[in-house]
């Protein structure tokens, strides 16, 4: 029993991950139109940078800030440069011009900063376990990130629906002709939320860096695991990128934990172990057909 | 006229390739040649749904790992225990090939049913992450070798020649290139054709005129999908080997690329293109490690370059007609 | 005289917005029924409707007496419905001729053929170089739709909707945007083809209305107020104030 709340706890904290991964993803479309495959890029550049900054520094607090504003910096390049002459084109052009900002920046990387993974430091204060429930004891830094996540998600949904931006967000995710038609500088708010999903992306990507290794193609890994968060969720929804983000990172974690053991009650140990990490990878996209044969939309499709 | 005096020069290319690759001694050439074709089968099956009926699969690697594993399989089998029990292993290719093309064209059967039902990014997103279930699906077929791949000892045989001699495989190969482009030429000239591409154009318009999209798109994704299976089985006699990393993610990338770098929606573009990509990767490759990084580059400047994106040049060029 | 086209009740929703709200009327065999009303009263929806593309809330459908509400759009067309879109819809990188025999092959049929030779088909093209031919883009049939005028683009969504050799015949706005030449033509046009099929007009050109229909309804805010001849619609106090007037401060 304990196993099972741990390993769900896990499942949580990755789900906040993909979270934070998939809002950033949703809102870029919803907004701008734009399919943005180097959303995973910039998880990868926040992590290394936040990680080099934190280990020259040895400190993970002071890696933390140059994380997020090497992410979102990198960001508003990006979306200055090249993705603003991708509004209007058709989503062959988009897909290209950022799988080749993959491809660019995975080289970029490994100039800079090498093949070799890197550890971001533990926070010190966080680097023990507390004991959630008797017997139980949780790492802390895992506890941590659920936090983040469930601060940032209360943080998108104050702005999306208190503030002025976000009733912008809103009308353009549902009617993106009508923000046009208001007369709202569209240059600027494209730049804003390019720019904060790239933060979210950084964020991600350097809150990861103490538990999973820091390497070049880490970007990709999640990425895809983010389309089909946002595929389920429903594209452009925040609400659907949080809801599927947690229940998938669970399903995840619980289907990578506990399938091999199941497993092994009907094959050898070995090929119990390789069929279970198979299939528990397969897992997510299992979930998705299903719910694509029930939902084509996904979960919360945006409403026009 | 002029497709005809295209398909001429290419083929006479083709046809002096491995001569010439025997003129400078480097045989390994030939290889390169064949995969070459290979990969052209394999772009210009993803240019029939891509440029033609206009939806942007980015999952086409897994068809092209699934023709692949096909082959391996089959010969791993071959002489020894039944598949599953009951399928004898073979290695005919007058049996590898068309297996190959009927299981991707079922694998595409059930991935472009549940695709198809979304569109737009949608599409793209959904196409990407069945390719990677499907990757992670091979992974774990321990008794195929997992992710090590699967070794394949020998070339499959056809009618008693030496398909151990190098120029022997690439005429094979070269032969089977041409009759695909022809069936192909026949698909994209056909009333089936017709319909694809005013789907691609608008789709709205040709549900008023009573063409249930759906339908005729799923058609096309099968075609396409057995294609690119037809690719994958030649690659993996080519390699003599299989392994998931054909039906990764990016590889899917590199057969758009292809098909991008010799102009979409072009009957002749994907040969253009998948010969340029493998030349430049072959080369780019030896000279240093680094270079995704001037592909990306290549592939950026392309893009955004060209006024309305590579569709609009192509459009302009060839003044809209396709 | 039977009816082609029964509605009933037929309501459509966008979220809050009651776009057509419980709209009954019919068509006649052989007729043209005019559809008249202001900006937003619900025309097009209406029109997507009947056609299929648009999934109907409330209401009932039927197509010479076959109930179509659930059906999909194609069947609906393989049953001899036919459409124009008020924003002409076509095959923009394609010439005029690949349009309309696109349209005459899909009306033929054998669309599923993988291995004929489309452009050897004699039935779609001497069909649709005639048709070509007959019309208003006579000598046009190499250009390009992306280089039509806009006159030229509502000619051939009519063409293209003649194609399919409908029973019934739905135009959205076919004279919207034309000049007074290009008007007058199209209503001849029509005219001719009275009696050959059932059309459903909806118009924003009250002389184009006059000229053609045999009854006019009138809808606003979803609703139809009144249905009648010109002469009933002409007069009526209620169309006035609710329509006609409200025109005139345009
Ligand atoms: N897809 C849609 N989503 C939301 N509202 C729509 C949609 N289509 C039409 N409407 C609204 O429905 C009303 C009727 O529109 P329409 O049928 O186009 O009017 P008409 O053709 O009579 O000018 C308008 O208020 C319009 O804004
Ligand atoms: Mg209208």
């Amino acid at each position: 029993m304990i196993l099972v709340i741990e390993q769900l706890l896990n499942g949580l904290q990755y789900g906040v991950m993909l979270f934070l991964m998939a809002a950033g993803l949703t809102l870029i479309f919803g907004i701008m139109g734009v399919i943005n495959l180097a959303h995973g890029a910039l998880y990868m550049v926040g992590a290394f940078v936040g990680t080099w900054v934190a280990t020259e520094t040895g400190s993970f607090w002071l890696g933390l800030p140059a994380a997020l504003v090497a992410a979102m910096v990198t960001g508003v390049v990006v979306e200055a440069l090249v993705v603003r002459r991708l509004y209007a084109r058709d989503h062959l052009d988009q897909v290209l011009a950022t799988f080749a900002l993959i491809l660019i920046f995975n080289q970029l990387v490994v100039l800079i900063f090498g093949r070799q993974p890197v550890f971001t430091p533990m926070p010190e204060l966080f680097s023990g376990s507390l004991e959630i429930l008797p017997g139980l004891f949780y790492p802390m830094y895992r506890l941590l990130i659920i936090a983040t996540g469930l601060v940032v998600a209360i943080g998108l949904y104050l702005l999306i629906n208190r503030t002025r931006v976000g009733m912008l967000v809103r009308a353009g995710a549902t009617n993106r002709d009508m923000v046009r038609a208001l007369g709202v500088d569209i240059r600027l708010l494209y730049t804003l939320v390019f720019g904060l999903g790239a933060l979210l992306a950084g964020l991600a990507g350097y809150m990861t860096g103490p538990i999973l290794s820091v390497q070049v193609g880490m970007g990709e890994q999640i990425l895809l695991a983010t389309f089909v968060v946002v595929v389920i969720g429903g594209l452009g929804s925040v609400k659907g990128a949080l809801v599927a983000g947690l229940g998938l990172g669970i399903v995840d974690t619980m289907l990578r934990a506990f399938l091999p053991t199941l497993l092994l009650h009907f094959m050898e140990p070995s090929d119990a172990q390789a069929v279970g990490v198979g299939v528990s990878a397969m897992g997510i996209y299992l979930l998705m057909a299903i719910v694509l044969l029930f939902r084509p939309k996904g979960l919360f499709p945006a409403e026009g | 006229m002029k497709h005809l005096l295209s398909a001429a020069i290419l083929l006479a290319l083709f046809i002096a390739l491995p001569f010439i690759a025997d003129a400078v001694g480097q045989s390994s050439l030939m290889i390169l040649g064949a995969r070459m074709l290979a990969y052209a089968i394999a772009a210009a099956s993803l240019n029939l749904i891509l440029g033609y009926g206009g939806m942007v699969s980015f999952g086409h690697a897994a068809f092209f790992g699934v023709g692949a594993y096909v082959v391996g399989i089959l010969a791993y089998h071959a002489g020894g225990d039944p598949l599953l029990g009951f399928i004898p292993g073979t290695n005919q290719m007058l049996i590898t090939l068309p297996v190959a093309m009927i299981v991707s064209g079922l694998v595409a059967l059930v991935i472009g049913a549940l695709s198809l039902r979304t569109g737009g990014v949608q599409f793209i997103m959904i196409t990407l992450a069945f390719a990677q279930m499907l990757f992670f699906f091979f992974v774990s077929l321990t008794a195929y070798g997992g992710d090590d791949g699967l070794i394949i000892s020998r070339t499959n045989a056809l009618f008693g020649l030496n398909m151990r001699n190098r120029m022997t495989l690439y005429f094979v190969t070269l032969v089977i290139a041409v009759l695909f482009f022809l069936v192909l030429w026949r698909i994209v000239h056909s009333s089936f054709g017709g319909i694809l591409a005013g789907l691609r154009q608008n789709e709205r318009r040709m549900s008023a005129m009573g063409i249930p999209a759906y339908r005729y798109k799923l058609v096309a994704f099968v075609l396409s999908g057995m294609g690119v299976g037809l690719a994958g089985a030649l690659e993996a006699n080519l390699l003599r080997f299989a392994s998931p990393d054909m039906m990764h993610w990016i590889k899917s990338g590199d057969l758009i690329i292809m098909i991008i770098l010799g102009g979409v929606g072009t009957f002749f573009g994907p040969i253009i293109g998948a010969a340029a990509f493998m030349l430049l990767e072959f080369y780019l490759a030896g000279w240093t490690e680094h270079w995704p990084l001037i592909l990306g580059a290549i592939l950026l400047v392309v893009v955004l370059g060209t006024k309305g994106g590579i569709g609009g040049l192509i459009s302009r060029l060839t003044g809209g007609r396709t | 005289m039977s009816a082609i086209l029964q509605i009933e009740g037929l309501v459509k929703r966008f979220g809050g917005l009651t776009a057509t709200d419980h709209v009954t009327l019919d068509v006649r065999e052989g007729e043209i029924h005019a559809l008249i009303g202001p900006n937003g009263a619900g025309k097009s929806t209406l029109i997507n409707q009947l056609c299929g593309e648009l999934v109907s809330d409330e209401g009932t459908i039927r197509l010479a007496g076959t109930d179509v509400t659930q059906r999909p759009e194609t069947d609906r067309i393989g049953m001899g419905l036919g459409r124009t879109f008020q924003i002409a819809s076509l095959l923009q990188e394609s010439t005029v001729r690949e349009n309309v025999g696109l349209a005459v092959q899909a009306h033929v049929g054998h669309n599923m053929r993988l291995f004929d030779r489309r452009m050897a088909r004699r039935d779609v093209w001497t069909e649709a170089d005639a048709m070509i031919a007959e019309s208003g883009l006579h000598g046009r049939g190499d250009t390009l739709v992306s280089d039509l005028s806009h006159g030229e683009k509502k000619q051939l969504e009519l063409i293209m909707a003649l194609a399919g050799n409908p029973r019934l015949l739905l135009l959205d706005e076919p004279m919207a945007g034309l000049g007074q030449f290009e008007s007058q033509r199209m209503i001849e046009q029509l005219g001719a083809l009275r009696g050959k099929f059932s059309m459903l007009l909806v118009e924003h050109d009250m002389d184009a209305v006059y000229a053609l229909a045999d009854r006019i309804s009138v809808l606003v805010y979803g609703r139809v107020i009144m249905t009648g001849t010109a002469e009933e619609i002409r007069e009526s106090a209620e169309v006035r104030e609710a329509y006609l007037g409200a025109e005139e401060d345009v």
